[in-house]
């Protein structure tokens, strides 16, 4: 059995310019201990799965669907039953360790609570097994810091303690949004060697959320690309980047700036995302793609499997990518 | 921290003189006479009363005895009118009555306003969060000079249930009356402004990170919305303090309650000199004192503010 079987699930948010429709009919799968890239551009409906999993969605927006995690059902549970699954089964990192830890909070508090509240540990035993994680996630001195509050560490250092904060419980799954978009390429390196680690370590389910290809191919085993709230094509890493199925993806792979080929413009897909509130009848990406022909703009592909493991959602003949 | 508090001390000396020399020049400018009646007083008498309260003297030896009477003997000297008592008498009958009835005007205001803001930001957009906008703008638009005779009217005449005035000694039933006239404007800003940053902060990253942690929203709201909620209330304080001072002028002639604000504007109608300044300074003080009360709430609340 799968540990999260997401299903049909559909995000939309209720907005003075209409109805925005973030996540549509989203479907995919993930083991236990497995990872997972979810890619795609920003507006591409990515973060907002991952809330719609956590319960975690702005007042105005609501979700339907199927979302099993460990067997049950959690879509749209109610708030006390979801608050024993958060942290606690499922953790989430947020995309900007600026302002993720509350500045008001020491650090070790903010940790502390998190086993407080789910395991009734104790404080003080909180804190120290607070300590070790900081120190499983290479903060030295951990012992010391846990007094001190957000702004007195970088934002790298920041993303390590969120990252140890959520591995506090031992969750079963880790989402992580976006965890290093706001951080400088190095430590960029770092978090994303952190969170393979660590993901080994703990044998903890990953989904990866990034619009980042670099980061994506060291780090998930499978890659799931994401466009209009749909997904594109889904299939293990490598095979995908070898050969990508979906006109999406190729446009976002030949977009990555290479160093080994001298290049005189950058490549790009022309056009822009999506407009949520007005999306196409039939595939969204139809209006930037190249290969788009007659039935594109009226149907959407089915997700249809093929290969290893590999699933694409199009009308264009995989030959005609070459 | 302990630098930083006898550092704004210290600067609250030339602050302090300032006020006085400023106050003495306004006073001095002004027309009038502590000793003008109707009936007039001959010129002679009038002279020697000139010179026994000393304004016979430059301006300058006046205001310089003004400050060496305080700095010595913590003498605000006497009252220009009620001739057996001075200044340092009619301060401690009056303020004892205004620290009363303000303290209980704040902490009201501050809790009551509080309460009704996050309450009204927590249930956004529902029939309480209506209530609550509407509790405060109501109450914002009534002026207590206003306010004042409508309770009077309620309570004292329709109800019967309290008194409309005097202080007895300040028996419970005395002062609610003084402190829901003098605080329910407060209250409002207080509501708005902690119902305006509660939103804010309720929107923020790290309350998401609160709730992804499975807190229930109660502890969400109580041990991490709480605090930064609360800091533009703490910065509206400072003013706050400063209107409740004027505020309580109108409460002292409402309901005879007897407070300084009372003998304030009774020296300042009677060019009671004495009691004017000596009002004025204790005025000045605690507003300093008060700013510094504040900016230290701040630093305790806000990690990031270290003096």
């Amino acid at each position: 059995m799968a540990l999260l079987d997401v299903k049909d699930l559909r995000v939309s948010f209720d907005t003075p310019d209409g109805e925005v429709h973030a996540v549509n009919g989203m479907t995919l799968s993930l083991d236990r201990g497995e990872s997972l890239a979810i890619v795609g551009e920003s507006g591409s409906g990515k973060t907002q799965l991952a809330f719609a999993i956590l319960g975690l969605l702005a007042r105005n927006g609501h979700a339907t669907g199927s979302v099993r995690f460990d067997g049950t059902e959690i879509l749209n549970l109610p708030e006390p039953k979801l608050n024993k699954i958060r942290a606690n089964e499922i953790s989430m990192i947020f995309q900007d360790p600026m302002t993720s830890l509350n500045p008001f909070m020491r650090v070790g508090d903010q940790m502390a609570e998190v086993l407080m509240l789910h395991h009734g540990t104790s404080k003080s035993k909180a804190l120290s097994e607070s300590a070790q994680m900081l120190d499983a996630v290479r903060i030295p001195d951990a012992r010391s810091r846990l007094r001190m509050y957000p702004h007195e560490f970088s934002g790298g250092m920041r993303q390590r303690i969120m990252v140890a904060m959520s591995l506090l419980c031992r969750p079963k799954l880790l989402i992580a949004d976006e965890p290093t978009t706001a951080l400088d390429v190095t430590v960029q390196n770092q978090i994303m060697q952190l969170m393979a680690d660590i993901q080994r370590d703990f044998d903890t389910a990953l989904i990866l959320i990034t619009h980042d290809l670099a980061i994506v191919a060291g780090a998930c085993a499978r890659t799931l690309v994401m466009y209009g709230g749909q997904v594109m094509e889904m299939g293990r890493t490598d095979d995908l980047f070898e050969a990508p199925s979906h006109p999406y993806t190729l446009g976002l792979l030949k977009a990555v700036p290479r160093l080994d080929v001298p290049q005189e413009t950058l490549e790009t897909i022309p056009g822009d995302p999506p407009d949520l509130t007005q999306l196409p009848d039939g595939c969204p990406f139809s209006p930037r793609c190249p290969l788009a022909f007659e039935p594109c703009a009226d149907r959407m592909p089915a997700l249809e499997p093929f290969g290893e493991g590999r699933f694409r959602a199009c009308h264009a003949n995989r030959e005609d990518l070459e | 921290m302990l630098v930083f508090i006898l550092k704004r001390l210290l600067v609250a000396i030339p602050v302090l003189l300032i006020l006085i020399v400023g106050t003495f020049i306004l006073m001095y400018t002004a027309p009038g006479s502590p000793f003008a009646t109707d009936r007039g007083i001959p010129p002679a008498v009038l002279a020697n009363l000139e010179a026994q309260y000393g304004l016979d003297q430059p301006f300058a030896v006046q205001i310089w005895r003004y400050i060496v009477g305080i700095v010595t003997e913590f003498d605000f000297g006497p009252s220009f009118i009620y001739r057996d008592q001075d200044v340092n008498d009619l301060i401690g009958q009056g303020f004892p009555v205004t620290l009363t009835y303000g303290f209980w005007s704040f902490v009201v205001a501050v809790i009551v306003g509080g309460a009704l803001g996050i309450l009204a930001a927590v249930k956004h957009n529902t029939w309480l969060d209506y209530l609550a906008v509407g509790i405060s703008i109501g109450a914002q638009v009534l002026p207590n000079f206003v306010l004042a005779p409508i309770l009077v009217l309620v309570f004292t005449l329709w109800l019967g249930w309290l008194p409309g005035g005097g202080w007895q000694g300040g028996q419970i039933e005395y002062i609610i009356l003084p402190v829901i006239a003098l605080s329910t404007s407060f209250m409002a800003s207080i509501a708005r402004i902690s119902r305006a940053s509660m939103l804010e902060v309720l929107t923020s990253n790290f309350i998401r990170t609160a709730r992804a942690k499975g807190l229930p929203m109660r502890r969400v709201i109580f041990r991490h919305a709480l605090k930064p909620a609360l800091l533009p209330v703490i910065s509206y304080l400072g003013p706050a303090f400063v209107g409740m001072i004027t505020g309580s002028v109108v409460i002292d002639i409402y309901f005879s309650t007897g407070g300084i604000g009372q003998f304030f504007v009774a020296s300042a109608l009677n060019r009671d000199y004495g009691v004017m300044m000596g009002i004025t300074v204790l005025l000045g003080t605690l507003t300093i004192l008060f700013n510094l009360l504040v900016d230290i709430l701040y630093a305790w609340i806000d990690p990031k503010i270290r003096y």
